[in-house]
């Protein structure tokens, strides 16, 4: 019985890895086919080879904008996740606080970054307009969470703490932090993919008047030029950046919250 | 052992007029006369609605009445100082991220007790509920019983002189919490520890104490006492003696009267 269900997991798994994989495959093997099959040109659509060999040959240049586009998302991610999470901290501490600027942040959030990027450059120089953009973009969903970490502490807890005669730092500490771990984790992830997202945005707002290098400047640059098969390099290296971004995220998660949260339990009970 | 008779007489703490109206205008508690004496085991029975899980709130001041007040016997005028009472609830209210130790050694750290001094105090109370080889176990991976051990294991490791349990057991099924029961008259006999046991349950109650406060409801008061003075120890043999057959049906009856003199219960 248990052999039984662990085998149909161990194939549950395998299947759960192999099937994006082979859909891929059919994918690209059908991209290839289409453009031998009707002679397409690479400046309308390049073949799956002529991408792969531009990423190489343009690698100097590419490899620079990737690396430039991931500086700031990082310092975007960090700062959304210290300001999201300073900022929830702060409102639970006082009410007054919340409601004098949460207001705000909603703002933030709902205005779409792209239409406020052409402002923050008319400011600020280029890298820290770029920066405050993955910021603006990133924070809110940390600090959301958090936010909705900190309120969800067991009643019966808060009650147990002040039978102790606990101090508001202790309780903060001791126990609505740990409570709110696996909120501001999930926060976490939605940021780090945001923090490209503006951080893109703003690079293409940025525009080629832009003195930047990031990846989305290479690709308006690429567009201007008609190197399609480097539009979809560039693009290809925005998607895995933004892959491994998720899955190390995902990995924090699981390392912090496997001894305790249901969401990181195996399926072993 | 169980405290001498001298200090059994003698109230530790009295509900005197409690009344208690929530904001939203609800009315809990009115005109409740209610003493803890020193060393008993006091059984609050009553329907649900009856307030007495309010009434055990007030006792342990994280809820304070709108009437009457809360007498403290002298000695215990430092009651907010830590320790001096202990809170079972419902829910065995662990906190999930940490281990077994860590969640009794709760109240100790936040009393700021050195760690070498907590971590034999923690032992200690692991040994008296039977869980000293799970201290470095998440509460997750325990039975629902052992939760609630562990949960009467941080009660006690401050050795309260009031042990405060909210219809602790409700959640168990009957042959976990015959055998909690039984622990916990031994802890009781063997701490000299003050409890009241809040309960909806006739014939835990009997079982367990030395005297029954029973409560009505609309609004709560406390309806009538009923000693219950079978002898400790007690055991299976008493669970099935004539004895408590009588006691339990005098508890029902009086029970069956406090529901008809409330509300809707």
């Amino acid at each position: 019985m248990s052999a039984q269900a662990s085998a149909r997991e161990r194939r549950e798994r395998a299947l759960r890895v192999a099937l994006p994989i082979i859909v891929f495959a059919l994918v690209i093997a059908m991209w290839a086919a289409a453009v031998g099959f009707w002679h397409i040109q690479p400046y309308v659509l390049p073949a799956p080879g002529v991408v792969l060999r531009t990423l190489v040959t343009d690698w100097p240049v590419l490899g620079q904008s990737l690396l430039v586009t991931l500086t700031t998302t990082i310092e975007g991610f960090v700062l959304a996740g210290l300001g999201g999470f300073g900022l929830a901290v702060l409102f639970n501490w006082s009410r007054y606080v919340e409601y004098s600027f949460y207001p705000y942040a909603v703002i933030l959030q709902v205005t779409p970054v792209i239409a406020i990027a052409p402002l923050l450059l008319v400011y600020l120089a280029q890298p820290t307009a770029v920066l405050v953009c993955a910021w603006i973009v990133a924070f809110f969903p940390v600090l959301a969470n958090t936010t909705l970490g900190l309120r969800s502490v067991d009643r019966n807890l808060v009650d147990l703490f002040a039978l102790y005669g606990a101090s508001p730092a202790r309780v903060m500490w001791d126990l609505k932090l740990p409570a709110a771990l696996p909120y501001v984790l999930g926060g976490l992830r939605i940021a780090g993919g945001l923090a490209l997202v503006g951080a893109v945005a703003a690079e293409i707002a940025a525009g080629s008047g832009g003195a930047g290098s990031g990846l989305a400047f290479r690709i308006m640059e690429a567009q201007y030029r008609l190197n399609i098969p480097r539009m979809f390099a560039a693009l290809l290296l925005l998607s895995v950046a933004g892959l491994v971004i998720f899955y190390l995220l995902a990995l924090v998660n699981y390392l912090a919250l496997r001894r305790w949260h249901e969401s990181a339990l195996d399926g072993e009970r | 052992m169980a405290p001498s008779a001298a200090s059994r007489g003698t109230p530790l703490v009295a509900l005197r007029g409690v009344g208690k109206t929530f904001p939203n205008g609800t009315l809990a508690l009115k005109g409740l006369d209610l003493e803890v004496r020193q060393g008993e085991f006091l059984s609050l029975l009553g329907p649900s609605g009856c307030g007495k899980s309010t009434a055990l709130r007030i006792i342990a001041g994280l809820s304070a009445p709108t009437e009457g007040k809360v007498e403290w016997g002298a000695t215990d005028t430092q009651r907010t100082k830590t320790g001096r009472v202990g809170f079972v609830f419902q829910e065995p209210t662990l906190m999930p991220w940490t281990t077994v130790f860590n969640n009794v050694r709760l109240p100790l750290k936040l009393a700021g007790v050195a760690a070498d001094t907590a971590r034999e105090r923690v032992s200690a109370a692991l040994e008296r509920v039977g869980l000293h080889n799970f201290s470095r176990v998440y509460p997750r991976e325990l039975s629902g019983g052992m939760r609630m051990r562990v949960s009467i294991a941080r009660a006690l490791v401050t050795e309260p002189a009031l042990l405060l349990m909210d219809e602790p057991f409700a959640a168990l099924d009957e042959i976990t919490r015959f055998k909690l029961n039984d622990d916990l008259l031994t802890m009781w006999h063997a701490l000299g520890t003050t409890v009241v046991f809040v309960t909806h349950s006739v014939f835990e109650s009997v079982y367990l104490s030395s005297r029954i406060a029973v409560m009505a409801a609309q609004p709560g008061r406390v309806f009538t006492e009923l000693p219950i003075d079978a002898p400790y120890p007690r055991n299976a043999d008493f669970r099935t003696s004539a004895d408590y057959a009588a006691l339990c049906r005098r508890t029902s009856d009086a029970l069956a009267r406090a529901m008809a003199a409330g509300g809707e219960p």
